[in-house]
């Protein structure tokens, strides 16, 4: 091979590079700065003559004018095989735990790690024979990850049709070994590995098609799954100004939602969030599969401290792991917080380019950027007929809270629902604190269309009723309308808010859900005849003691089945008293 | 290398641009003018040209003027000998004291790896019964006071400073007023709290690229004595001048500015330094109690609204008090169920009675009737206001929990409190026990 491409660094201005070059770059081609005895990562974002502007994956101090730069000829890419379950990276895909281990307390400027492990040893079983016809994405054999079969693939860069020439019989390797040899039209051989690589900044599209997402995915929030549902393979954001919650509804939402994969993303956020995560996990079991959390779940890590440019490459290599998982016909549940984050890495390195800025600020591109990382998202038909999917839910942090800045509209365009934080809720300690009254979904619920329709109705009329009665007092108020208000509190009481303390009203499954809906239903379609509100304010009260207990009571309990009882002959008592 | 740089061809604010070869970026020079040396940090580098932020301001500086490098970055000097003095933004003794340059580190220094990082739970008593009680700070935490010109903001701080439970205590100050600056020195002495404490002090009369490396100066203080096993509060005050020298910086290296004005990059900025907040396994920690002052008590403004992002959880300062609304301390949790066993239930309780006073006290002023309940709500307000949230109390946590069971049983029966009876038995004040139950 000839000498590595080489470049002098010309300008240094926070974190981006100016570099001089004398042969081909690329765009979005990786280099290395080779500072003293380091060896800086960065990347090529923008190409002007005989200069090329890089973003530096570190902070840039000590750099100086002259310093050699080498050009890899790759784009910034993921290893993707066996081993990344559990795992901890930061936004350029190094394992964390490893380099704690090297350096300690820090982070060390220049101090890469192989993404896994090169020791560890897996047990391959080929599904292949010698003469088999294969394409980019077929499966060649497969090796036990956690409780997974994490197959091992064509190469999803490959082209065209292949033949197997070759495949290693059961055994043990390790990711360094090729377990197969597949030969091209041109015979040229290629090697098949445990592992291989692809640049994040683009989709996996190895599949047969893309579907329409319809199937829901069961979230165990009751607000969510019975209101404002996501689908597998759909989109959502949640926006919401701080302390609001957005990052405990993430936690729980990625403890309890019935995918298979969970990758969390936490891009420009607090460490001290992502510390519980890591934390407790391990210790916590899934309830579907027995094993800790923290097995099926992939968290890459790049905390607001840490350098801004590996924040932006973050979620494109959480979103490649997430599709990685997909082609191994999963379902998976990206998890990225927070977006606007991540649009204000944007941000900056568009103002290092002095580009000419759009709205606040943001560069003009912010748009396509978010919708393109959306697009990730999507249910999909692989070429073994089997369907799996990526879902992405991101929280997007408004600046003050106003949903009408750049970040939240450029998201609202293009996810499939929006669950609306709001402070006021979370402040009167409402959990979830999502605003039925903003929030929207396009896809199906679990719960009857009509119920559904009666249970938004409802509360539409509740908030009404609050607002004409914030004038006119309590007083003013019909007993008609006084008792709609009262169910619309009773509804959310009951049924929207959630005990996140309690082990059983923290998560409601599908069946629960759809069965308690339906007994709400009938309260909300009711006329409870009372005689003055003073009763009616009584009722409910009682009726809401009542579904207290029922929610903490595990399904299909005695004591569910009692409370349910005392529910019952509660209500027959009261239509009875008119 | 003692090579001396003469060209000076531009001067835009407090940035200089010099040419010179081999400069390393965010290297420190040294500027030697009539008036005096001053340090300089470089900026950005572009061919031969060398971007200088003056630390001493450029006023004065002639392009004849001679530049030295000195090869490193911006250093501070660590360790016990620290203790009891006080420097200026550029680390320059302000007291009568020496010059020091022992145990020598790099400021702003690499980031904690998140998977090194612990769950917090020791709590930092402060003997301030709305932090202690409602919302307690907790060793690691970051947690910035949110207040409007005019409040006690540095009172409160500086009586944190002298009250509270660690083992060092590091004031950076900002853009300070030179009376407020006085107000904490005087305070720190007269409780004999200055020998554990260390200052840097940066007031509105010095040059604004001081105040930029205050909390830096701070943090790499504190992150050494935190890895020595001490426990460590950074005080900072005000932030919001932190962040308007940023903004000042900004505009003149002619970075496109984002909201009203201030950098793009206001958020990283702002976790940099509040992120150094860490509970380091097996040695100390650093705690980041900070002040920001909301432009016209505007909490969207972007410096309150980055901040809050980043920090975890925030206290209002109104009408002189720390406001038991909006603030929060996010970590409590990890340590108010450890101190006593009625410590949540006081804390849960007093506030909804209190939210209940506060919705009576506006049913009032709309001149409603006021019902018996009312009026007991009304006596418990004011009680509240009197006893528990004035800055001027000064108790630990178990006493300001038993206040709190006086002040209930003062104005309420047990029943009317809500309390669980088992706890009611075990704390209701004693000597009238019988007399309430019997009512």
């Amino acid at each position: 091979m000839t000498a590595p491409r080489t470049g002098q660094i010309t300008k240094v201005s926070g974190n981006m590079v100016t570099v001089r070059f004398d042969s081909a770059v690329m765009q979005n081609e990786v280099a290395y700065i080779l500072h003293e005895k380091e060896r800086l990562k960065s990347e090529i974002i923008r190409v002007h003559g005989n200069l090329a502007e890089m973003q530096v994956y570190e902070t840039t101090g000590g750099l100086k004018i002259g310093e050699a730069v080498e050009f890899t000829g790759e784009l910034l890419s993921a290893e993707l095989g066996p081993g990344m379950l559990g795992q901890i990276f930061d936004g350029l895909q190094n394992p964390l735990p490893e380099i704690a281990e090297e350096c300690g307390f820090f982070l060390q400027r220049g101090v890469y790690k192989r993404a896994l492990s090169e020791s560890r040893t897996w047990d391959f079983t080929p599904l292949v024979q010698p003469g088999d016809r294969v394409r980019a994405g077929d499966k060649i054999g497969y090796v036990v990850e956690n409780i997974f079969r994490h197959y091992c693939m064509v190469p999803f860069p490959l082209r065209g049709n292949f033949e197997v020439v070759s495949v290693e019989p059961a055994g043990t390797f390790t990711i360094r070994e090729a377990v197969a040899r597949i030969r091209d039209a041109d015979n040229r051989i290629v090697p098949v590995y445990l592992t291989q690589n692809w640049p994040v900044k683009i989709p996996i599209r190895a599949y047969a098609e893309k579907l329409k997402p319809g199937e829901p995915l069961v979230t165990r929030m009751r607000l969510i799954d019975s209101l404002f549902p996501v689908a597998r393979g759909g989109t959502y954001c949640i926006p919401g100004p701080f302390g609001a919650g957005k990052t405990v509804l993430q936690q729980l939402i990625s403890r309890h939602s019935e995918v298979d994969v969970v990758v969390i993303a936490a891009c420009g956020e607090r460490a001290g969030e992502v510390v519980e995560t890591l934390k407790t996990f391990p210790a916590i079991r899934d309830p579907r599969t027995g094993r800790p959390l923290s097995d099926r779940t992939v968290i890459i890590c790049n905390t607001s401290s840490m350098p801004v440019a590996a924040r932006e490459s973050s979620v494109y290599t959480a979103v490649t792991i997430a599709e990685y998982y997909r082609q191994q016909g999963l379902h998976v549940l990206l998890l990225a917080d927070s977006t606007s984050r991540w649009a204000q890495a944007m941000r900056e390195m568009s103002g290092r380019l002095e580009e000419i800025p759009g709205e606040e600020a943001f560069p003009a591109y912010l748009e396509s950027r978010i919708a393109s990382f959306y697009e990730r998202a999507g249910m999909v038909r692989l070429y073994d007929g089997s369907t799996a999917s990526v879902t992405i839910g991101g929280t997007v942090s408004p600046a003050g809270g106003n949903f009408d800045e750049p970040v939240t509209q450029a998201t609202l365009k293009v996810v499939g629902a929006f669950h609306g934080l709001s402070r006021s809720l979370s402040d009167a300690r409402r959990y979830p604190a999502i605003d039925p009254l903003i929030s929207w979904s396009k896809y199906p619920s679990i719960i009857p269309g009509i119920q559904k329709e009666r249970g938004h109705a409802i509360l539409r009329k509740g908030f009404d009723v609050a607002q004409m009665m914030k004038v006119v007092g309590e007083e003013g108020t019909a007993l008609a309308d006084y008792v709609d208000y009262l169910k619309a509190e009773f509804f959310d009481f009951v049924y929207l808010q959630q005990n996140a303390f309690d082990p059983v009203d923290e998560a409601t499954i599908k069946e629960r859900q759809i069965y308690v809906f339906d007994v709400i239903f009938r309260i909300l379609e009711s006329e409870l005849p009372f005689r003055d509100k003073d009763a009616a304010r009584h009722g409910f009260q009682q009726l809401r003691q009542l579904f207290k207990g029922w929610n903490s009571a595990p399904w299909k309990s005695k004591e569910f089945e009692t409370a349910e009882n005392e529910i019952r002959v509660f209500l027959l008592e009261q239509s009875g008293t008119g | 290398m003692q090579k001396f740089y003469t060209h000076i061809s531009q001067i835009t604010g407090d940035v200089i641009v010099v040419e010179a070869d081999g400069v390393g970026n965010t290297e420190l020079a040294e500027v030697i003018t009539r008036q005096g040396t001053s340090l300089a940090q470089v900026i950005r580098l572009d061919g031969k040209k060398v971007y200088l932020q003056v630390f001493a301001g450029s006023r004065g500086i002639s392009t004849g003027d001679k530049v030295r490098f000195l090869g490193h970055p911006m250093r501070i000097s660590t360790g016990a000998l620290l203790l009891g003095r006080i420097f200026n933004g550029s680390g320059r003794p302000l007291d009568n004291g020496p010059d020091l340059a022992e145990n020598l580190v790099d400021i702003g220094g690499p980031s904690m790896n998140p998977v090194k990082r612990v769950i917090p739970n020791r709590m930092i008593r402060t003997g301030i019964p709305m932090i202690d009680v409602f919302n307690s700070l907790v060793e690691s935490q970051k947690l910035p006071i949110f207040s409007v010109a005019g409040e006690p903001y540095n009172e409160l701080l500086a009586r944190i400073a002298i009250q509270v439970e660690v083992d060092i205590i590091i004031l950076g100050g900002m853009g300070m007023k030179h009376d407020d600056y006085l107000l904490f020195r005087d305070t720190l002495e007269e409780h004999s709290a200055l020998s554990r404490s260390i200052v840097f002090m940066h007031t509105a009369a010095d040059p604004v690229v001081e105040c930029l490396l205050v909390p830096d100066l701070c943090l790499a203080v504190a992150e050494n004595f935190a890895l020595e096993g001490k426990r460590v509060l950074v005080l900072l005050t005000d932030m919001s001048n932190f962040c308007d020298a940023l903004r000042e910086m900004a505009i003149t290296m002619q970075q496109i500015p984002s909201n009203r004005g201030y950098p793009g990059d206001l958020y990283s900025q702002l976790a940099a330094r509040y992120e150094k907040a860490v509970d380091f396994e097996s040695a100390g920690s650093i705690t980041i109690l900070s002040v920001t002052t909301m432009p016209g008590d505007d909490v969207t403004h972007p410096i309150p609204d980055n901040t809050g992002y980043i920090t975890e959880g925030q206290f209002y300062l109104k009408n002189g008090a720390i406001e038991p609304f909006g603030s929060l301390s996010r970590l409590k949790q990890q340590v108010n169920g450890m101190t006593r066993d009625d410590h949540r239930m006081i804390m849960d309780r007093m506030i909804q009675l209190y939210a209940d006073y506060r919705e009576t006290q506006e049913k009032q002023a709309m001149g409603f009737q006021m019902s018996a309940w009312d009026v007991k709500l009304l006596k418990y307000g004011k009680l509240f206001e009197d006893k528990m949230m004035s800055l001027l109390v000064n108790i630990p946590l178990e006493n300001a929990l038993d206040l709190g069971w006086e002040i209930l049983h003062e104005c309420f029966s047990p029943e009317e409190t809500g309390i669980r009876k088992s706890m009611i038995e075990k704390y209701w004040p004693h000597m009238y026990e019988r007399k309430t139950y019997a009512r």
